[in-house]
């Protein structure tokens, strides 16, 4: 660095002016650079979402109108949900009353006691789950209540559009909902 | 007694091979890294338990975003010639070479197929999703998604290619859009398909995650 030879010009074997070479260490302090590359990986790892798209599989049944062809389903085992505005869930049992008597309501949230008080309760070959989307209905709750269908273990159930009676009950009930909030 | 004199060892260690780890490793996750390719339809998919992962070849999918807009895009370019020129023999696109070349670069299409020119007019990395007014598929009378989907199967029939059609809707898409598009898979006798979501763990104590506990596979669950 900045020193001054001070030995003078003392006549070694060298002239004077010559600085001692010093024999400096070519290693160096790897320490920081080690940090920074610990430093980078953990952002990396930190930033990176582990967005991996999974995909659930859906098979749809061919449309007929051959009686013989459509799938039975025996009324005791039946238990059919309405998807209405605001994640709310509609339900009744076999077929739906005249007067609407067995029409209950639940939310996303719920339904799956009700599924599996359902599920509990029929013979396994029996269940059969009907899935009515209604037009207020958001695709999260279709998606929501065919996984609930998975988490359910339910083997077969079915994607089915609404009927005019239904879409208007579910509008109803809808109705009422918001009001009475 | 004099005490043993103690060497007195450097504390410092050798730092070079931890940093070698270090630096490999950063570059083993950098190159590793998959770049997901920018995203210009916005969806934002719901989640469910399936752990099944989307599949990533010969792929079509059909977009739905929250005010039910319909978006198509396909990855191989065969296949997408082929149904150039199928809309064009079939859906009079009019479309011409210098079209159908743009038309294999394009990422995804969301016009109704008159409009097809002109959109293919603009620029791929111009192009804005929600600029476009997707493709009709509102109601029954003028789906022009089952033209597509015709195109779409016939174009992997002719080029020998598997289809795998997957759907990706948004949270807050109504239902009667999934339905539509539902509508023109079944028209086109395509009965199977897969639907993008996140991914979420099952809870617990319910019947599938007993199941998955006891060892039992989940593929029996169809």
């Amino acid at each position: 660095m900045a020193e001054m030879d001070t030995s003078g010009g003392g006549g070694h074997k060298k002239g004077p002016g010559v600085k001692k070479a010093k024999k400096s260490s070519t290693r160096v302090d790897l320490t920081p650079m080690v940090d920074l590359g610990f430093l980078l990986i953990t952002f990396f790892i930190f930033t990176t979402t582990m967005s991996q798209a999974t995909a659930m599989k859906l098979f749809l049944p061919k449309d007929t109108d051959k009686p013989e062809e459509q799938n039975k389903a025996k009324e005791s085992g039946a238990l059919t949900l309405l998807l209405g505005k605001n994640h709310n869930v509609y339900y009744y049992e076999g077929t739906l009353d005249p007067s609407a008597s067995n029409f209950k309501s639940s939310t996303m949230k719920q339904i799956r006691n009700e599924i599996l008080t359902k599920k509990r309760s029929t013979n396994k070959d029996d269940l059969v789950i009907v899935i009515k989307p209604g037009s207020e209905s958001t695709y999260k709750d279709v998606v929501d209540i065919l996984d609930e269908m998975t988490i359910n273990d339910i083997s077969r159930y079915a994607l089915v559009d609404i009927s005019d009676v239904e879409g208007q009950l579910v509008s109803m009930s809808d109705a009422n909902g918001a009001a009475g909030k | 007694m004099s005490r043993p004199k103690i060497a007195r060892k450097s504390t410092s260690v050798d730092m070079t091979a931890m940093c070698d780890v270090a630096f490999l490793l950063l570059a083993f996750f950098i190159l590793t890294t998959k770049f997901k390719a920018a995203e210009n339809i916005t969806v934002e998919t719901p989640s469910s338990v399936s752990s099944k992962v989307a599949p990533e070849k010969d792929v079509t999918l059909v977009s739905v975003t929250k005010d039910g807009k319909v978006y198509i895009s396909m990855d191989n370019e065969k296949v997408k010639e082929a149904v150039a020129n199928d809309l064009n023999a079939n859906n009079g696109a009019g479309l011409s070479p210098a079209d159908i070349a743009a038309f294999k670069k394009a990422n995804f299409f969301g016009t109704p197929i008159s409009q097809l020119k002109s959109a293919l007019q603009i620029p791929t990395d111009k192009l804005k999703a929600d600029a476009l007014p997707g493709i009709p598929a509102q109601d029954t009378a003028h789906n022009e998604m089952v033209p597509w989907m015709r195109a779409i199967v016939a174009a992997h029939a002719s080029t020998g290619t598997k289809l795998n059609l997957l759907f990706k809707g948004d949270n807050l898409a109504k239902y009667p859009a999934f339905k539509n598009v539902i509508t023109s898979f079944k028209k086109n006798d395509q009965f199977k398909f897969s639907m993008v979501t996140a991914s979420e763990g099952i809870p617990e104590g319910t019947d599938l995650w007993r199941k998955i506990m006891s060892g039992q596979s989940t593929e029996s669950t169809e």
